[in-house]
């Protein structure tokens, strides 16, 4: 039983701005992860490998195919399904880890994690989101402070932590280590490989090969499904 | 989840508003969902606030209707209310936050009376109870308790909004309606009231219909988008399908118009 199906999934983009320019990007998108698996997605910078990471989570809107996401005991298609319906979702099935923090002005690194647990205890949320941060090794001294002022890899580390604090059935990472040093690198291997191990199906794009040597189940050429 | 999550709390059905021969909006239909928020953007004159005034029976539609789930669960069409009946919703179960504080504030009372005010509206008596709330609400929108004698005319415009706030979140309202909250407010005043309203509003779990042409404030506040141009719903959906993803020619140059961060 698959956790994500992904049928025959296409995308293009029409620019008005441009004269009403028609840019497919991909075609014939099919993969399937399972509980506990990884499926890492290759192939060179844009063939479309975040705009299929977006369509799974309902951010891009599918232009045909399906995308099955298990949610509870029922099978929900992302590719069809209502605005109201993917909020609802994405609550209780998918976690997103985008390539880039986009976070609140003002709110502290511990609570910008700590609000991924939607319906938790906050104090509990807090002190989750405080030892997943202590892990990525985000000093204590600047969970308090706002991210905005953080290093390129301390926000990808926080942005991992809102990640990778709810466990939910399905996670999309979008080079979850592109600016991590070594040691940082190692710990997103750890973290991944737990959930993993919880179960969780992941769909992660990754160009760091030791990453995906370490990590990846499957790997899905994501340039096979250029669109014409 | 409770069972009325899966019932809208307000509907629009084919709304519709014709000044004379001049058109306000055009056949807008949409679900609102208790705790959902949904922000509509859009220039200036493009029929956001004449469709804010619809949903809130400020105005009557000229076609179209809206149905409002009461807090006895039965939908009714807000024509059919009578005018007792929707001044009770204004002052219990809607608030109405407007882009100008004046207007939605008494400036010669104090800051104290302003969320008092609606309190006694709704029957509230004992004084000291009434205080106790207000200097609750006061920390809540983080206004110093020690200006709570104060009138609101003395307050900074960042300060009145988060006022303006208190006093209508006071009753437990379901509903909310903003007309451009952060408009006319400096950017970092702008940045902290709408952290304010963002938390208040999910953990009070409120619907909100936020009428903005900030997208920005949008893309902060809202689950859901509705883009209007020349009195039309031109696109809708999750906030983050719209602004990645804009298919309509005007979202796109909405969307391409913004200065990157």
């Amino acid at each position: 039983m698959y956790a994500l199906d992904v049928i025959n999934v296409r995308k293009s983009f029409t620019l008005h701005l441009q004269g009403g320019l028609h840019l497919p990007v991909v075609a014939g998108v099919s993969f399937a992860a399972r509980p506990g698996e990884c499926v890492a997605l290759v192939g060179p910078s844009g063939c479309g490998k975040s705009s299929i990471l977006k369509m799974i989570f309902g951010g891009y809107r599918c232009d045909g195919g399906r995308i099955l996401i298990r949610d509870g005991d029922r099978i929900a298609d992302i590719a069809t399904a209502s605005p109201r319906a993917i909020i609802g979702i994405r609550q209780r099935a998918m976690s997103y880890v985008s390539q880039f923090l986009r976070a609140v002005p003002r709110v502290a690194a511990i609570d910008v994690v700590a609000q991924a647990l939607d319906h938790a205890v906050p104090d509990q949320a807090r002190a989750s989101a405080a030892f997943l941060l202590r892990r990525l090794n985000i000093p204590e001294r600047l969970t308090t402070v706002p991210p905005a002022t953080f290093s390129g890899g301390e926000q990808q580390r926080v942005n991992i932590a809102r990640g990778f604090l709810p466990d939910r059935p399905v996670l999309l990472l979008d080079e979850p280590t592109a600016s991590l040093d070594s040691e940082n690198r190692d710990v997103v291997i750890d973290l991944i490989a737990e959930k993993k191990r919880r179960g969780v199906a992941v769909v992660a794009i990754i160009h760091d090969s030791k990453v995906r040597d370490a990590v990846a189940d499957q790997i899905v050429d994501v340039a096979s499904f250029a669109a014409a | 989840m409770i069972d009325t999550e899966d019932h809208p709390l307000l509907r629009a059905q084919a709304l519709t508003k014709w000044y004379g021969r001049q058109l306000g909006c055009h056949d807008i239909s949409f679900d609102l969902y208790p705790g959902e928020v949904m922000a509509v953007v859009g220039e200036s004159g493009s029929g956001k606030t004449t469709l804010l005034q619809l949903l809130s029976a400020q105005l009557a539609p000229t076609a179209g209707r809206v149905l409002y789930r009461m807090r006895d669960g039965i939908m009714r069409d807000l024509a059919s209310v009578g005018e007792a009946e929707r001044r009770f919703l204004f002052r219990t179960d809607w608030g109405y936050v407007h882009q100008e504080p004046a207007l939605g504030l008494r400036i010669a009372v104090s800051g104290g009376a302003n969320v008092g005010e609606r309190l006694m509206a709704v029957g509230w008596r004992h004084y000291g109870r009434i205080r106790g709330a207000a200097k609750d609400w006061f920390d809540r929108v983080e206004i110093a308790s020690d200006r709570i004698d104060d009138p609101p005319a003395t307050y900074s415009g960042g300060m009145r909004q988060r006022l303006q706030i208190a006093r209508n979140l006071v009753t437990n309202p379901r509903l909310v309606f903003m007309d451009e909250p952060t408009g006319g407010l400096d950017v970092s005043v702008q940045a902290r009231l709408l952290d304010l309203i963002r938390g208040l509003v999910g953990e009070l779990r409120l619907a909100a219909i936020i009428v903005t042409h900030d997208l920005a404030v949008a893309r902060m506040l809202s689950h859901r988008i509705i883009v209007m141009k020349d009195g039309a719903a031109v696109e809708s959906g999750l906030t983050d399908q719209v602004l990645e993803d804009p298919r309509e020619p005007y979202t796109q140059l909405l969307v391409s118009s913004i200065l990157p961060a």
